[in-house]
């Protein structure tokens, strides 16, 4: 730097100015783009966690730590402020009848087989990039935003660490990073996507369970999906959250499910806590009220 | 591999992964395809979406099984028994394609009248006479030939020693109850698969196999996928879009590594490396033995003259044989197993490991440490300090370090984006990948540290007037760079002495030894193997590859072009001649139109009278089906116009197999060396009787079945990390995601021993003991076979102690046993005995600090708002 000592005061003023004023000012926002999300077929995933470990890769995530759950082959556990994606698996098999003793057995009987011995789900979760996110509701501090991909982004930088989102969330998306102490969660890789790239966890899969794409193509798709699935008997497809239901918008990162979601880990039912919080806050405004008036009786009648 | 090898004429896969997403029904057995190749599992997946069956066979309910339309559960080693129940079933129901097999298979052909099967001596073929080994000289394992010396066929299959019914005969045991028994299989899962696969097979449609080292490490190995060839061409799905047999590879450029023989006993190309005998003494005697009159290989010693050509360059000439004498002779088995038994025994001086580690990987790696431990010299050339470099410090088995002579040199060598060179894939295709960045630090490339070996030993002898150092003195051996490289960023790489690998697959590709190009001002390239010559004007590193670089600006490994087809001929380039799906004559029918619409590949165009269509043909252009060879024809005129397995002297589909396998004409059951069962089908036959079975301290096998040692053990991979882990076990984001050693066990096994999903369990087999994490669950199930109950458990062979995440390795329990054939061991099937709690002696410590944040440096020369998400302190 070249200025006088003149110059460098009114820097001086101007940035501490700026200061004070920065949080009172709005930036104007990107021009909104065509909305994107994800797609997830459960029903092609082979369960090979290339989608965690593009995820960490690209986003420079740490590692978690090696601990082995005995959880079927899920070490990963829940999403977290550093696992953006994470692989569940859900084993449904059966027993086959067979006596604990290994002694003699009857002659094999006759009769059909089934095909297969039960199932073993296998589902790539994510943060769901609600319509309407009610982690982006809770926040105060504006750190969570929907951006012009409509999807929902967390910038860390200005996350004061309240966790309210971490309450808001019906999908245990979002954690507190230990070392940062600042909210973490899938960007639906934003980098990538304004350099026109595929987010790293649908460019990495293998077998295209996981889609990326404009949501409204995405969702025509997996409609389309379902019906194939429909009419090759596998009646239990369905869409996950496809629609919005009375508590709850849709996502736009939705799944193709063939069983409950709750087999899943997903909520039956997922309630934005927003819709409640008029009568929330008019029900406990009234609670304050009520017990200020009673105190002042008593004191009044004691008085 | 032999095993395809000796039923089709080519030892690789018949097909390419693309292409099963034709497939109408893919029998995957063997091969945990979603887990170990889950890149190449989209394929099958599209198939399925395409209303194709899926049908997976294998010990565990896999990630694949959890894909696939139908899992049946086997016990481990007990598939050719599962294959010939199919093949009994295919045979005795008449569900062969009887067009296909009539002209397309050796089915016709008699077989000498001495010939005594498998049914007749109670498991074994004729000519095991001196109790080892079946004597090629009274076998009789031949065609029956006639007065003309041409093999006598009976067109009706009705001749009592025609193919077809010898093999209705060997195969007449395999009914699906018995095979259910042996297996541990309901008899009606045997059908349901035999009947999907017939179902999806014939003019309209076809089926595909999928196997992987779950059919090769075993020790009949190469006769499980002989049967499988059997199958195939009985339901005549060779050659056409959607069948076929794929080999899934196990690393990266395996299959170039098998094309380029890194294999003892094989010269590039699959020339048999030769042998110290008689028959290979001179260059003439040679070819008479390993080459064939009829048939593509009577081109023999076109390959053997240029390969040493390209090899001897101007010393190469016809009065001196082209060098042949410089070759050296095999005179015992030199195979790793054999040498690692050799090295424990003290008789080894030296060692070069290049990206292998037999501490960890090898079977019975305690005999394979023992081996490391008695050497002189070890060089290990590897990414990381893996298990082969550091088991003289870090082994828990081990002894103390003072006690260890060998002096381990550890040459850091650079990763995939930091070198040029090609990788030839499962499917045969050579694809070529640039340079991206110079290697850290000394790390060189695997071909600079050979490159510059070769040159300092050529120095080393360059003075030398002894004879036998003049192969080393004449080695074609010139691949500098003529300027240095240049790196995608513009600047030039300041690795010295690096080779240009572009000159050593110009090499491979071949050249005219006296003609030059005058564009390029060198040797010009040949365009392809059928250029070749035996008198010495050419030179080929290797004639199957021969087409790749067809001139110096043109390395067809290179190409990246996407087509809308799934043949995609301009995506890289397949050996032979870029041909995707060999003996693809075959889907044509014998007058050379497609066998139907849906399935058309290649047919005769009469017209134009030549063979067309979308792959590269696999058969003389202009050969029309019509042609029939004179009964005195040599080389390819023996061929007729309907015979479409050209590698083959007689030029069909072998279904039994004169020559070329020590172990019998036709596969048959034996039990591993190691089980708790007696064989069923041959009771006085158990195991196959030409396994080797490196016996000693060092590798005690339980041979007979035993009460203590009960239950089948089989190895597997997860889709988290690679082989032992030399490159997975190094890496955070992997470990976290497979942690530790874990057995997988059915919950009976759990409850009889009493324990605990989640705790420790001990296994012990005659080898050695690991402790592993419990992983108790309903994906393996007890089987019931020959009225008991049989327990299995599943090891992932992924562990060992070098590295941030470590356990007990699965290999410390599997044993050296050697297929007959190829040397191959049998880690997929053994006997074990499982126990809760925890072995005794040292615990495994890994031996890296876990790398908790994968790197915490800035990306450089980026602004803030560019650098990765996850880098938290990003704006600081």
């Amino acid at each position: 730097m070249t200025g006088s000592a003149h110059n460098d005061s009114q820097t001086d003023r101007t940035n501490w100015l700026e200061r004070i004023l920065a949080p009172f000012q709005r930036g104007t926002p990107p021009a909104p783009r065509t909305a994107t999300g994800f797609y997830t077929d459960t029903t092609v995933c082979i369960g090979c966690k290339a989608c965690e470990v593009a995820c960490k890769q690209w986003n420079q995530l740490p590692s978690d730590g090696f601990e082995w759950t005995g959880k079927s082959y899920d070490n990963t556990g829940e999403l977290s402020a550093t696992s953006w994606r994470h692989v569940k698996f859900v084993e449904q098999l059966v027993d086959t009848e067979l006596p604990q003793d290994t002694a003699i057995v009857e002659p094999l009987e006759a009769g059909t087989v089934p095909d297969l011995p039960g199932r073993w789900l296998m589902m790539s979760d994510v943060c769901k990039h609600c319509a309407t996110a009610p982690c982006e509701q809770a926040c105060p501090t504006g750190s969570l935003l929907q951006n012009e991909f409509e999807n929902i982004y967390l910038q860390s930088d200005i996350c004061n660490g309240c966790s309210y989102c971490i309450a808001a969330c019906p999908f245990g998306v979002i954690t507190r990073a230990t070392f940062d102490g600042h909210a973490h969660k899938c960007t639906l890789c934003y980098d990538r996507q304004r350099d026109d790239l595929t987010p790293a966890c649908a460019k990495a899969c293998p077998t295209e369970s996981i889609q990326f794409g404009p949501i409204d193509e995405l969702r025509e798709r997996a409609r389309e999906r379902v019906s194939e699935l429909q009419s090759l008997g596998i009646n239990d497809a369905y869409l996950y959250s496809d629609e919005a239901s009375e508590k709850y918008s849709q996502l736009n990162s939705f799944y193709l499910l063939i069983d409950e979601p709750s087999a899943y880990g997903l909520p039956d039912n997922p309630v934005n806590p927003w819709l409640f919080m008029k009568g929330d806050y008019l029900r406990s405004g009234l609670t304050g009220f009520i017990a200020i008036a009673m105190l002042l009786i008593i004191l009044w009648l004691g008085g | 591999m032999p095993g395809l090898g000796t039923s089709l004429g080519r030892g690789a896969a018949t097909t390419y992964q693309q292409d099963l997403s034709n497939s109408d029904c893919i029998l995957i057995m063997g091969s945990n395809m979603a887990e170990a190749h889950p890149v190449g599992f989209r394929w099958p997946l599209q198939a399925k979406q395409n209303c194709g069956k899926l049908i997976h066979v294998d010990p565990r309910f896999t990630r694949t099984s959890a894909l696939c339309d139908v899992f049946i559960g086997i016990r481990a080693g007990t598939d050719i028994a599962f294959l010939g129940g199919l093949i009994h079933y295919v045979l005795e129901n008449n569900l062969w394609f009887s067009e296909y097999v009539k002209h397309y298979t050796n089915a016709a052909t008699i077989i000498d009248e001495q010939y005594a099967d498998t049914e007749d001596l109670d498991g074994l073929f004729s000519g095991f006479d001196d109790g080892t080994n079946y004597d090629p000289g009274t076998r009789h394992w031949n065609y029956q030939e006639g007065d003309d010396h041409q093999p006598l066929r009976d067109p009706s299959l009705q001749h009592e020693r025609c193919v077809f019914q010898i093999l209705k005969r060997h195969f007449a045991r395999y009914t699906p109850d018995t095979v259910a028994e042996i297996c541990g299989c309901k008899p009606e899962q045997i059908i349901r698969v035999a009947t999907l696969l017939a179902e999806n097979s014939g003019r309209e449609r076809t089926s595909a196999l999928v196997y992987a080292l779950g059919w090769t490490q075993h020790s009949t190995g190469v006769q499980i996928i002989r049967a499988a060839g059997i199958l195939q061409l009985l339901l005549g799905n060779i050659g056409r879009p959607g069948g076929g047999i794929m080999a899934m590879r196990g690393h990266s450029t395996i299959q170039g590594s098998t094309d380029l023989a890194t294999l003892y006993d094989l010269l590039p190309g699959y020339l048999p490396q030769p042998v110290a005998c008689d028959e290979h003494e001179t260059l003439d005697r040679y070819v008479e033995h390993a080459g064939q009159s009829t048939g593509f290989w009577s081109n023999f010693r076109k390959y053997i003259v240029s390969l040493l050509k390209a090899w001897y360059g101007e010393t190469a000439q016809v009065d001196n044989d082209f060098c042949f004498d410089w070759l050296p002779r095999i005179d015992d088995n030199y195979s790793q197993m054999a040498c690692f038994e050799r090295m424990s025994r003290g008789e080894l001086e030296g060692y070069f490991l290049f990206g292998q580690n037999p501490a960890g990987g090898g079977p019975n790696a305690e005999l394979h440490r023992a081996g490391l431990r008695n050497l002189d010299w070890l060089v290990v050339v590897d990414w990381f300090e893996i298990e082969s470099a550091v088991f003289w410090k870090d082994d828990p088995h081990g002894p103390p370090a003072e006690e260890i002579k060998t002096e381990v040199f550890l040459l850091p060598t650079a990763a995939a984006p930091e070198k040029s060179g090609s990788l030839t894939n499962t499917q045969r295709v050579i694809q070529w990948h640039d340079q991206a960045l110079d290697p850290a630090g000394d790390s060189r490339s695997d071909a600079w540290i050979i490159y510059n070996l070769g040159k300092r030993l050529k120095e080393l002898y360059a003075d030398s007037d002894l004879l036998r150092d003049s192969p080393i003195q004449n080695l074609t051996w010139d691949y500098d760079f003529a300027q240095p490289p240049q790196l995608p960023d513009g600047s030039l790489s300041q690795v010295e002495g690096e080779p240009d690998l572009e000159k050593v697959l110009q090499e491979i590709n071949g050249y005219y030894v006296r003609e030059i190009d005058p564009v390029h001002r060198q040797a010009r390239q040949l365009q392809g193997f059928a250029e070749l010559t035996d008198d010495g004007n050419t030179a080929c590193g290797c004639w199957i590859y021969s087409g790749v670089f067809p001139s110096p600006d043109r390395n067809r490994a290179k190409d990246r072009q996407r087509r809308r087809d799934s043949i995609e001929a301009e995506w890289g380039y397949a050996w032979p001649a870029n041909r995707r799906i060999l003996y693809n004559r075959a889907s044509a029918d014998p007058e050379g139109k497609p066998w139907s619409e849906r399935k058309q590949l290649i047919w005769w165009d009469e017209e134009a009278r030549s063979w067309t269509g979308y792959d590269v043909p696999d058969f003389e252009l202009h050969k029309p089906p019509e042609y029939r060879a004179a009964a005195d024809a040599q080389g390819m005129d023996a061929i007729n116009g309907d015979h479409p397995f050209i590698m083959k002297p007689d030029g069909v589909g072998w279904l039994f197999a004169p020559t070329m396998l020590k172990d019998g004409p036709l596969p048959t059951h034996y039990e591993p060396i190691e089980s708790p069962v007696a064989n069923l089908l041959y009771p006085d036959q158990p195991i196959n009787p030409l396994t080797q079975k490196f016996a000693g301290p060092l590798n005690p096998l339980a041979e007979e079945p035993t009460e203590a040692y009960p239950i089948v053990a089989t190895t597997f991979r997860l889709t988290e990390h690679f082989l032992s882990g030399p490159m997975s076990r190094f890496n955070s984001w992997l470990n976290e995601l497979q942690p530790e050693m874990f057995a997988e066990l059915s919950h009976q096994l759990a409850a009889e021993r009493q324990i605990k999903h989640g705790d420790w369990l001990v296994i012990e087999t005659p080898r050695g003991a690991i402790e592993a994490r419990a992983m108790v669950t309903h994906r393996l199930q007890p089987l019931k076979i020959q009225g008991r109950i049989i327990h299995s458990i599943g090891l992932p062979f992924h562990w060992s102690f070098a590295g941030e995440a470590v356990g007990d390795s699965a290999n410390l329990l599997t044993a050296l046993i050697g297929e007959p054939n190829v040397s191959i061991h049998e880690s997929k099937a053994f006997v074990c005995q499982v126990r809760s709690g925890r072995r005794a002696g040292r615990t495994t410590q890994p031996t890296q600090p876990t790398a908790a944040w994968p790197t915490s440096q800035r990306v450089p020369n980026t602004p803030d708002a560019a650098q990765p998400e996850g880098r938290f302190d990003h704006d600081r």
